[in-house]
C-alpha cells in the first residue's frame, strides 16, 4: 500500500441531507476556509490535507513564529501576540477574532494549546463556528478523569480499579490507597501528557508523591484534584483510534502502540501494536466504539487502554479528544487521510467507510525526533537548526515537520523537530526502514535524540516486540552503551577538519585580488620538512589525540593517541546536492560520511551513526569569557529556559543539595540545587528572565567560619 | 609530484576561448630508462634526501633538552607559534634554513637560530621573524643578524606587514663585534621598522620571551605590540646589570613584564594570558589593518599543472654540471600546463627567453641554454626590457659558465652587449627571482641577477655551483701563471708540483662553491628540492606581487 496516498478527497459537499438530530447540526456546511489554531509541524500537516481538498488555509502566529513554516505554507497569516503560548496560541477571543476577520467557517484545533479545551469547543459553538473536533460536552466527559471512568464503566468498557471521588483529603486518599494497594499510581484529574503523574512505590512515599502531583497539576491544570490507580508493572500503552459521525456511526482505525516512553513522552510509536491476535484487536476495536459511542462522540478520537504486556488484559485509561501527534501510523496502515476525514465530519458528512470496509495493510512506524540530549536525562534543548537533512520522501516514507534548515526551536514551544514515518510490509521491514532513514536524517545546531532512537529500533527486545513502557529504564545500560569512537571516525575527523579549513581559506582566498595564492592552495606547504598538527578531539567525557604530518599534497599520515602505525589517509570533501560527503582512504580504503562543522563542533554521518566531535577551545578563551571548569560554587542554567522561582537570596547560608531555583523549558521544571555548602554570594537573574544555557545564575562562595 | 587542490580548482576554471594553446606546449617525456637519465636521477635524489634529512634536523631548533626545558615553561616551540599564528593551512615559505650550517666551527645554530618566511595570517601575506629560544636562548649570533635584516629587506621590498615573535637574550656578546657596529648590523633592523612603519608597512611585535637591551627596541619600535603575562619581559637592562649599576635588586616580572608595560609605561598595548592568546591577538591585529594588497599583473584563472612529472628534473638535470641539457625541459616541469611562448626563439639560442604562467601568475623567463654569446645578451636584454613595460615579473633560471671568451667575442662587442644585459636587468622595476639550478660563475651570474642584483628572491638547488670561475678553471688559471712565472725564471715546472698547487683550490673552490657554504653565508634565501621550483616560483611571486610594480627607467645601454 502507498502510503502517503489518501483517499482522494472529494470537494466538500455542501447538499442537504435528512437527519434524525437537530436540524442545525445536522445541515451540511461547505468548509471552504478553516483557520488552525495552532503551530509547527501539526498545522502544516492540516494545511497539506486542506490544499488537497481546495480548503484555503489561515494560520496564526505569535511573534517567534513569524517566519516560520506554517505561516509560509498558509494562505494568510495572522499575529495573535507574544510568544509565550498564554498570551497567544491560547488566546481563544484572539484566535475567534481573527475566524471572523478572515472569515473563516471552521477552526481546527491540531493537538495541545486549544485542542482539548471545552470552553473553547462551546465559544466556537456560540459564535457559530465549526469546531473541528467532538462536541464541548465529550471533552468534558472524557477531560475529567473520573468521571469517563465512571461512563465507561457503565458502557462495559474495561476499567481499572481506582479511587476516583471528590473527597481529596489527604488522609482519605491514603485509606483509599491502602485499599487498592502498593504500587500505586497518582493522577491528575484534568491531566494528560504525564503532567501531575505520580507513582507510590510503597506506602511511605504516598504522601510525598501525592504533593508533588498536586502541585504539578495546580500549576498545569488550575486544579490539584488527583485520583489514585492500581499500578500495572509492565503495562503496554496501547490506544485505538476512533471516528465517530454525527448519525451515531463510529468506527474503530486499529491500534497503535505507544508503549516506549521517557518521562511519561513518547518515543517511537507503532501500528498495529506487535504481538497482538486478531481478536484482541478486534475485542480492543470494538471497546474503543462503544467507549466513544458513550459520550456521543464525534470527530476522530483515540481511547487509550493500559495492557498487562503478559495477560494482555486491558482497561481504559482515558480518551484524547482530538488528533493525535502519532496519526500517520494509522493513515500507513489504512492509507486513509485522517485530517480529511476529520473535516469531512465536521462538515456534516458521514463517515466515509464501514467498519468492514476499513482494513490493515503492513506495519507502520513513527519516530518523534525531538531536541533533548537523551544522554544527559533526556533533557530538552533549543536553539537554532544550523543543518537539517531529511531523508528522501517516498512511498513509504514520511517526514513531517514545521521547521526547515536554519529555524529555531524555541524554548516556549515542544521541542520536536519533526515526525519521520515509515511503513513496510512486515515489523521488520518497516524497522529496518526506519533505521534506515534514521541515518539519512542528519541535524546539526541542537542537540537531538536520534541516535537514541537508532539504538532502540536495534535493541533485541524491541525487535522483538517486547514493548512496555518501563522500556528504557529497564533497558538503560543496553540503549546507552558507553561511546567508544573508533580511530577511523578520528581519522576521519582530522581529515574532515583539514579540508573543511582548505575550503574555507580558499574561499576567503577567492575573495582577494591573488584569489589562487599557492599560499591558501598548497595546504600544510613547508619547505623541506613536514608539516605536524596535532589535533584534539573531546567525545563525551573522552580526550582523544589525531597526530597528523603533511608528507605530500593530498596525502596524509596520521595516528591516533599516540599508539600504532602511522595510516596513510588520502581524502576529498565533495559537495553532493548541497552535503559535503568526505570520502576517507585509509590505507587503501575508502569509506563515506556526511560532514558538517559547526564553529568547533564537527559532525560526522556515516552510514549507521552520527559522531559530535569537539575541538577544545583555547584556553585563554574559557580565561576571558570567565567559564571555569565545573567549579561547584556556581549554578549554570542547564538548558535555555525561563526562571521561575529562585529560592535564595544573596548572604543566605545553604547547604549540599538545597533547591536554589527553579527554570521551566519546554513545559518541564527544573530544580537546580546547590553542589556544595556555601554562601549566596549574588544572584544574577530574576523570575521571569529568559536564559541561555550555561547562563550564570547563583555564584556561591565558600561559609566563612 | 602532483600539487594539491586540483579538484578544488577545477570548479573556478571558465570556459576557455578556442585557441591553439596545445601549441605552446613544450618539453618531452624522457627516455626514463636510460642509464644517464637514471644516475641523474638517483644522484640527484641523494641531494635532495640529504637536503631534506639536514633539514628535518635544523627544525628540531636546540635540541631536545633545550626542547623540553622551553615547553616545561608552558611555552609554545618557535615553529607550533608560527603554525598557530598562521591560518591553518597556510604554506610557510621559509627563508635560508640552513643558515648558520657548519659556519661557527663547533658550535652549532640550526637555522642562525631564527626562523624567518612569509605565510597568510588572516588570508594577508606576512613576514614572520621568530627567536628560537631553544638555540643559544635565541641570542643573536652575526649571522641570525644578518637573517632577521634580509628578511626584513624582502617584507620591505614586498611590503608584506612583518610580525616579530621576541623570544630571545640579545646579542651574542663573545661576538658582537661582528653583530653590532657596522651599518648592516643589529642596529640597522630598527632602522627598517622605523622605515617599514613610515611606508605603511605594518610592524607587529610579539614578546613571548625575553627582550632585553637593544632587543626591547623590537616592541618599542612596533606598530603595535603583545606581551604574554608571566612569560614576556621588555627592558634595555637586565636584573644583573641593573643590580651592577644602581644596587637596584628587582625580579625581571617586576622589571619589564606584562603589568608594568601593559599598565604602567605603555610600552606594551596588549596583554595576553599565555603564547596561544598572544598569537590570536597577533592575528586580530593583522585583520585589523585594513590592508588591500596590490596586484599589478593580470592573473589567468585556468590554472594547469605541467604535462609532465615535476620529479623528472632529477633524471633531465642530475649533479654532473658539466652534461648539458636542455634547460626548456626544467621550464616545461615549472610553468602552468607546460606551455611556454617562446621569444626570439631562433636568435641567441643559449638564453631562452619566453612568457608562460605559474600558478596563473605571468612570468617572463630568462633561462640559460650554454654560454653567453653576444646574441643571447642582446636578446636577453631585449626581452627584459619587454617584461619590464609590460610588468611582467622574471624569472632566471641560472645555469652559466660565463660569457664567451676569445677574440672573436671580445671583437663583436661582448663586453658591451653583457652590459647592455646587466642594465637591463639591474634597472628593471618588476619582481625578479632568481634559481640557480646548476653553475653560477662569472659574469654569468650578474647578467642571470645574481645575489649583487638584489633579485627579490634567490634559491639554489642542491646540486648548485656558485664561484667566480670553476675549481678547475681557476686552478688551471693559477698554475698557467705560475708555469709562466717559472718559465721565465728558466725552472722546472713537474706534473706533481702542479698537481700540488691545483688540488687545494679544487678542494677550496668545491667547498666555498657548495650550496651549503652558500646558505650557511645567506648568498641565498634557501636551497629547495628541485621538485619544489614551481610552488616556492608560485608562492614568491604571491608574496612579490603584494607591492606595486613601478615603471621602469633604465641606464644608458651602450650601442
Amino acid at each position: 500500500m502507498i502510503m502517503a496516498m489518501y483517499i482522494i478527497g472529494h470537494q466538500l459537499s455542501s447538499y442537504a441531507r435528512k437527519s434524525h438530530q437537530s436540524a442545525s447540526q445536522l445541515e451540511k456546511v461547505r468548509i471552504n476556509k478553516i483557520l488552525i489554531a495552532n503551530r509547527g509541524e501539526i498545522a502544516c500537516r492540516i494545511i497539506k490535507t486542506a490544499k488537497k481538498l481546495g480548503v484555503k488555509t489561515v494560520a496564526v502566529y505569535s511573534e517567534a513564529d513569524r517566519n516560520s513554516m506554517h505561516v509560509e505554507q498558509a494562505d494568510e497569516a495572522y499575529c495573535i501576540g507574544p510568544a509565550q503560548s498564554n498570551q497567544s496560541y491560547l488566546r481563544q477571543d484572539k484566535i475567534i477574532s481573527v475566524v471572523k476577520q478572515a472569515k473563516c467557517q471552521a477552526v481546527h484545533p491540531g493537538y495541545g494549546f486549544l485542542s482539548e479545551n471545552t470552553e473553547f469547543a462551546e465559544l466556537c459553538q456560540r459564535e457559530n463556528i465549526i469546531f473541528i473536533g467532538p462536541p464541548a460536552s465529550a471533552i468534558r466527559d472524557m477531560g475529567i478523569k473520573n468521571t469517563s471512568k465512571a461512563i465507561m464503566m457503565k458502557a462495559g468498557v474495561p476499567i481499572i480499579e481506582g479511587y476516583h471521588e471528590k473527597d481529596q483529603t489527604s488522609e482519605t486518599l491514603l485509606i483509599e490507597a491502602r485499599k487498592i494497594g502498593f504500587p500505586l499510581m497518582i493522577k491528575a484529574v484534568r491531566g494528560g501528557g504525564g503532567k501531575g503523574m505520580r507513582i507510590a512505590l510503597k506506602e511511605s512515599d504516598f504522601i510525598e508523591a501525592l504533593e508533588s502531583a498536586r502541585t504539578e497539576s495546580e500549576k498545569a491544570f488550575g486544579d490539584s484534584a488527583v485520583l489514585l490507580e492500581k499500578y500495572v508493572a509492565k503495562p503496554r500503552h496501547v490506544e485505538v483510534q476512533i471516528f465517530a459521525d454525527k448519525y451515531e456511526n463510529a468506527v474503530y482505525l486499529f491500534e497503535r502502540d505507544c508503549s516506549v516512553q521517557r518521562r511519561h513522552q513518547k518515543v517511537i510509536e507503532e501500528a498495529p501494536a506487535p504481538n497482538i491476535s486478531q481478536k484482541l484487536r478486534q475485542e480492543l476495536g470494538e471497546a474503543a466504539v462503544r467507549a466513544a459511542k458513550a459520550v456521543g462522540y464525534v470527530g476522530a478520537g483515540t481511547v487509550e487502554f493500559i495492557m498487562d504486556q503478559n495477560s494482555h488484559s486491558f482497561h481504559f485509561m482515558e480518551m484524547n479528544t482530538r488528533l493525535q501527534v502519532e496519526h500517520p501510523v494509522t493513515e500507513a496502515i489504512t492509507g486513509l487521510d485522517l485530517v480529511e476525514w476529520q473535516m469531512k465530519i465536521a462538515s456534516g458528512e458521514e463517515l466515509p467507510l464501514k467498519q468492514e470496509q476499513i482494513t490493515l495493510n503492513g506495519h507502520a512506524f513513527e519516530a518523534r525526533i525531538y531536541a533533548e540530549n537523551p544522554r544527559n536525562g533526556f533533557l530538552p534543548g533549543a536553539g537554532q537548526l544550523l543543518y537539517l537533512k531529511t531523508p528522501q520522501i517516498t512511498d513509504n516514507v514520511r517526514v513531517e515537520t514545521g521547521v526547515r534548515q536554519n529555524d529555531e526551536v524555541s524554548v516556549h514551544y515542544d521541542p520536536m523537530i519533526a515526525k519521520l514515518v515509515v511503513w513496510g510490509k512486515g515489523r521488520n521491514e518497516a524497522l529496518n526502514v526506519l533505521r534506515s532513514k534514521l541515518n539519512e536524517y542528519n541535524i546539526a545546531g541542537l542537540d537531538t535524540n536520534i541516535e537514541f532512537i537508532k539504538d532502540l529500533c536495534v535493541h533485541p527486545k524491541f525487535q522483538n516486540g517486547e514493548v512496555h513502557t518501563g522500556f528504557i529504564e529497564e533497558n538503560f545500560e543496553q540503549l546507552f552503551p558507553k561511546l567508544h569512537v573508533p580511530n577511523s571516525i578520528l581519522i576521519q575527523a582530522a581529515l574532515a577538519w583539514i579540508l573543511h579549513e582548505d575550503v574555507d581559506s580558499l574561499s576567503a582566498s577567492l575573495e582577494t585580488k591573488d584569489p589562487f595564492s599557492p599560499f591558501a592552495m598548497e595546504t600544510g606547504l613547508r619547505l623541506n620538512h613536514t608539516l605536524n598538527h596535532t589535533f584534539h578531539f573531546n567525545v563525551g567525557n573522552e580526550n582523544h589525540i589525531v597526530e597528523v604530518k603533511y608528507p605530500e599534497p593530498d596525502l596524509y599520515l596520521m595516528r591516533v593517541n599516540r599508539l600504532g602505525p602511522w595510516r596513510k589517509v588520502i581524502g576529498t570533501l565533495k559537495k553532493i546536492d548541497d552535503v559535503l560527503e568526505l570520502f576517507t582512504e585509509i590505507d587503501g580504503i575508502i569509506t563515506k560520511a556526511r560532514t558538517v562543522k559547526l564553529n568547533n563542533k564537527l559532525h560526522i554521518f556515516t552510514k549507521d551513526h552520527e559522531w559530535q566531535l569537539i575541538i577544545p577551545t583555547p584556553k585563554f578563551v574559557n580565561t576571558l569569557m570567565g567559564r571555569t571548569e565545573q567549579n561547584p560554587y556556581t549554578a549554570l542554567s542547564p538548558m535555555p529556559g525561563l526562571v521561575e522561582k529562585i529560592f535564595v537570596n544573596k548572604g543566605d547560608v545553604i547547604k549540599k543539595g538545597d533547591s536554589l531555583l527553579v527554570i521551566v523549558a519546554m513545559k518541564m521544571e527544573y530544580i537546580i540545587k546547590a553542589c556544595t555548602n556555601g554562601v549566596v554570594e549574588d544572584v544574577l537573574c530574576s523570575i521571569g528572565d529568559n536564559v541561555a544555557k550555561d547562563k550564570l545564575l547563583i555564584k556561591l562562595t565558600e561559609a566563612k567560619v | 609530484m602532483l600539487y594539491r587542490s586540483r579538484y578544488m580548482l577545477r570548479q573556478f576554471q571558465p570556459f576557455m576561448r578556442f585557441y591553439h594553446e596545445e601549441a605552446s606546449v613544450i618539453g618531452s617525456t624522457p627516455n626514463s630508462s636510460s642509464p644517464i637519465y637514471q644516475e641523474n636521477y638517483a644522484q640527484m635524489k641523494i641531494l635532495v634526501d640529504q637536503l631534506k634529512s639536514t633539514v628535518e634536523k635544523i627544525v628540531e631548533g636546540g635540541g631536545q633538552k633545550a626542547r623540553d626545558r622551553h615547553i616545561s615553561r608552558g611555552k609554545l616551540l618557535p615553529r607550533e607559534r608560527i603554525n598557530t599564528l598562521l591560518d591553518k593551512n597556510s604554506a610557510f615559505l621559509e627563508f635560508s634554513q640552513l643558515a648558520g650550517y657548519k659556519l661557527y666551527d663547533k658550535e652549532e645554530v640550526p637555522a642562525g637560530g631564527i626562523i624567518t618566511g612569509i605565510g597568510r595570517v588572516e588570508g594577508t601575506e606576512c613576514m614572520i621573524i621568530t627567536n628560537d629560544a631553544t638555540v643559544k636562548g635565541g641570542s643573536y649570533y652575526p649571522i641570525s643578524v644578518k637573517k632577521h635584516l634580509r628578511a626584513q629587506e624582502i617584507a620591505e621590498e614586498n611590503e608584506l606587514p612583518c610580525i616579530y615573535l621576541v623570544d630571545s637574550g640579545g646579542a651574542n656578546l663573545p661576538r658582537q663585534a661582528d653583530a653590532f657596529p657596522d651599518k648592516m648590523h643589529f642596529g640597522r633592523s630598527f632602522y627598517n621598522q622605523a622605515n617599514m612603519s613610515a611606508q605603511g608597512i605594518a610592524q607587529i611585535a610579539v614578546v613571548m620571551g625575553s627582550c632585553t637591551a637593544g632587543g626591547a627596541y623590537v616592541p618599542a619600535m612596533a606598530d603595535e605590540s603583545i606581551i604574554v603575562n608571566n612569560q614576556g619581559t621588555v627592558f634595555l637592562a637586565g636584573p644583573p646589570l641593573v643590580k651592577a649599576a644602581t644596587g637596584e635588586e628587582i625580579s625581571a616580572e617586576d622589571l619589564g613584564g606584562a603589568a608594568l608595560h601593559c599598565r604602567q609605561s605603555g610600552v606594551i598595548d596588549h596583554c595576553a594570558i599565555d603564547d596561544t592568546h598572544a598569537l590570536h591577538l597577533a592575528r586580530q591585529i593583522v585583520k585589523n589593518l585594513n590592508r588591500q594588497r596590490a596586484m599589478d599583473v593580470k592573473i589567468n584563472k585556468n590554472i594547469e599543472l605541467p604535462v609532465h612529472a615535476i620529479d623528472e628534473i632529477y633524471g633531465i638535470v642530475g649533479t654532473n654540471m658539466k652534461r648539458l641539457f636542455d634547460v626548456k625541459e626544467v621550464i616545461a616541469r615549472i610553468v602552468d600546463g607546460s606551455k611556454f611562448d617562446e621569444f626570439k626563439a631562433q636568435y641567441g639560442e643559449t638564453l631562452v627567453t619566453g612568457f608562460a604562467k605559474i600558478y596563473g601568475y605571468p612570468v617572463g623567463i630568462v633561462a640559460n641554454n650554454g654560454v653567453l654569446f653576444s646574441e643571447s645578451a642582446l636578446k636577453g636584454a631585449h626581452f627584459v626590457q619587454l617584461c619590464a613595460k609590460r610588468k611582467i615579473p622574471l624569472i632566471f633560471l641560472q645555469n652559466i659558465t660565463g660569457f664567451m671568451v676569445g677574440r672573436d667575442a671580445e671583437l663583436g662587442g661582448i663586453a658591451k652587449n653583457g652590459a647592455k644585459l646587466i642594465t637591463a636587468v639591474s634597472c628593471a622595476q618588476v619582481p625578479k627571482i632568481t634559481v640557480i639550478i646548476g653553475n653560477s660563475y662569472g659574469a654569468g651570474n650578474f647578467g642571470m641577477c645574481g645575489r649583487s642584483y638584489s633579485p627579490r628572491f634567490l634559491y639554489s638547488w642542491p646540486n648548485a655551483r656558485i664561484s667566480v670561475m670553476g675549481g678547475e678553471q681557476a686552478a688551471n688559471v693559477l698554475a698557467q701563471v705560475k708555469k709562466d712565472q717559472r718559465a721565465k725564471e728558466g725552472k722546472q715546472w713537474t706534473q706533481e708540483e702542479e698537481e700540488n698547487l691545483k688540488n687545494p683550490i679544487i678542494k677550496q673552490f668545491e667547498e666555498e662553491s657548495s650550496p651549503y657554504y652558500c646558505s650557511a653565508r645567506l648568498w641565498d634565501d634557501g636551497v629547495i628540492d628541485p621538485a619544489d621550483t614551481r610552488v616556492v616560483l608560485g608562492l614568491s611571486l604571491s608574496a612579490s606581487l603584494n607591492a606595486p610594480i613601478h615603471d621602469t627607467k633604465f641606464g644608458i645601454f651602450r650601442m
